[in-house]
């Protein structure tokens, strides 16, 4: 089994009109084995830039902990936030930095920019940025999220629409992947907010 | 070694407070020759005189201007050779911010990179002072800016500036045609009106050198028949 699917995860982006949705599983097992069914797996950079992280849960944890480092020290030095494609390079250039002996890490990163555009991108483990104008998914449960999505996926949603179409995409996929599930974590972020909301899925 | 039991590195505080190198390199700056930049509404100029040794030097080999990145141009005042290491440092630490972020470094950015370079040469053991002030006329997203960069390392924003021989004449000289309304053009013909003040001979587009950048971001070096043209419209 793939050190990928040791945790089991589910993660998935998506663009609306003027904001995005950012959405994720609660598990943290060890192989079959469930440990937590609160775990975090999405982080706030700043408030309108996040990063969903799938893949090994103790890869996540330290790469966030990297991250949040270059960030705040961007921030003293440049007295401004990152832009999201900015922030999207800074990661790639740290997984890349680590070729050999890779964080075994999805990278999600959604954000907006200072004009409201949505930006949402994701990567491999070794940092091969992949851009989408639509939604991106990582994580155990990526074949039946990329199914889901396809589906649902509209464009120019608005931000309440938005959030039940992803609720949706992640509910009905964590039900087919065994890794992921025990409820979902969504973060809605328009210009003006920042919506967090926890979902009960099936918790089993 | 042993000649001195206080062998530490040539900027050592004198008893009065001062660190004499530092003053020395300013006077290299001073007696080097006139540099001077105008920051305008919509761009920035940069200008300086090129004096040459000798009239058998071929003029076009010689660069006082040079690109740091696209949108970042920088001259000098004192010594050519340093200028050149400071440029390379400058050039690499541009490449390095672009190739973790993606994005061009902002001015002030590669300014404060450059400037660390020059105070550590004021603190290290075994080196100098540079020998030069550098002028950086860049244009980014948060609009035209100029930089002057001394030894010590210090660097401040300004309006317009001046360095090099003629500095009280040149920087007085500005003082009193600056505007902040100015156009790109209006200030190329103020900069070269202000080199001509304390230009010894006939100024010609073979012996000044002129970098202006303007709204599209992208530096640019005169070429000696351009300046020409400029010449003739402040006649």
């Amino acid at each position: 089994m793939s050190i990928f699917e040791y945790n089991g995860s589910a993660l998935v982006a998506m663009v609306g009109k003027e904001c995005f949705a950012i959405a994720s599983d609660r598990r943290l097992g060890v192989q079959l084995q469930t440990i937590a069914t609160d775990f975090q797996r999405i982080f706030k950079i700043h408030d309108r830039l996040f990063i969903g992280l799938s893949g090994l849960a103790t890869d996540a944890q330290t790469l966030y902990q990297r991250l949040v480092f270059r960030h705040k020290l961007y921030q003293l030095r440049e007295e401004r936030d990152m832009k999201p494609e900015t922030f999207a390079s800074l990661v790639s250039a740290l997984l890349y930095e680590k070729r050999f002996g890779p964080y075994f890490c999805q990278p999600v990163i959604a954000g907006l920019s200072d004009e409201n555009k949505p930006f949402i991108c994701t990567m491999d483990s070794i940092g091969a940025k992949e851009l989408a104008k639509d939604f991106v998914v990582a994580g155990t449960a990526s074949e039946s999220l990329y199914g889901a999505c396809e589906a649902m996926f509209k464009e120019n949603m608005e931000p309440e629409e938005l959030f039940e179409t992803v609720s949706q995409a992640l509910l009905s996929s964590v039900d087919r992947d065994c890794l992921s599930g025990w409820g979902g974590h969504v973060y809605v972020v328009t210009p003006t907010e920042v919506r967090e909301r926890i979902l009960k899925g099936r918790m089993d | 070694m042993g000649d001195s039991q206080y062998s530490f590195s040539l900027t050592t505080f004198s008893p009065s407070g001062k660190l004499v190198q530092i003053e020395h390199a300013l006077t290299a700056v001073g007696s080097g020759q006139t540099s001077l930049g105008i920051k305008a509404a919509n761009g920035v100029v940069i200008a300086t005189e090129k004096k040459l040794p000798s009239i058998l030097v071929d003029e076009a080999s010689v660069q006082k201007i040079q690109l740091l990145t696209p949108n970042i141009g920088v001259v000098y005042s004192g010594m050519g050779p340093d200028f050149r290491v400071l440029v390379r440092k400058s050039r690499k630490q541009a490449e390095q911010y672009h190739r973790l972020y993606k994005e061009p470094i902002p001015v002030t950015q590669l300014v404060r990179e450059t400037a660390a370079v020059m105070q550590e040469f004021t603190q290290s053991g075994g080196v100098r002072p540079f020998g030069v002030s550098l002028l950086v006329a860049g244009f980014d997203d948060k609009g035209p800016q100029l930089y002057q960069v001394d030894p010590s390392g210090s660097y401040f924003s300004w309006k317009a500036s001046a360095m090099g021989k003629n500095v009280s004449n040149a920087k007085a000289f500005l003082e009193k045609r600056y505007t902040d309304d100015m156009e790109l053009d209006d200030a190329v013909h103020t900069a070269i009106l202000t080199l001509k003040e304390g230009f010894e001979g006939q100024i010609s587009g073979k012996n000044i050198e002129i970098g202006i950048i303007g709204s599209d971001k992208k530096f640019r070096v005169l070429a000696p028949e351009e300046i020409d043209d400029y010449l003739r419209e402040v006649e």
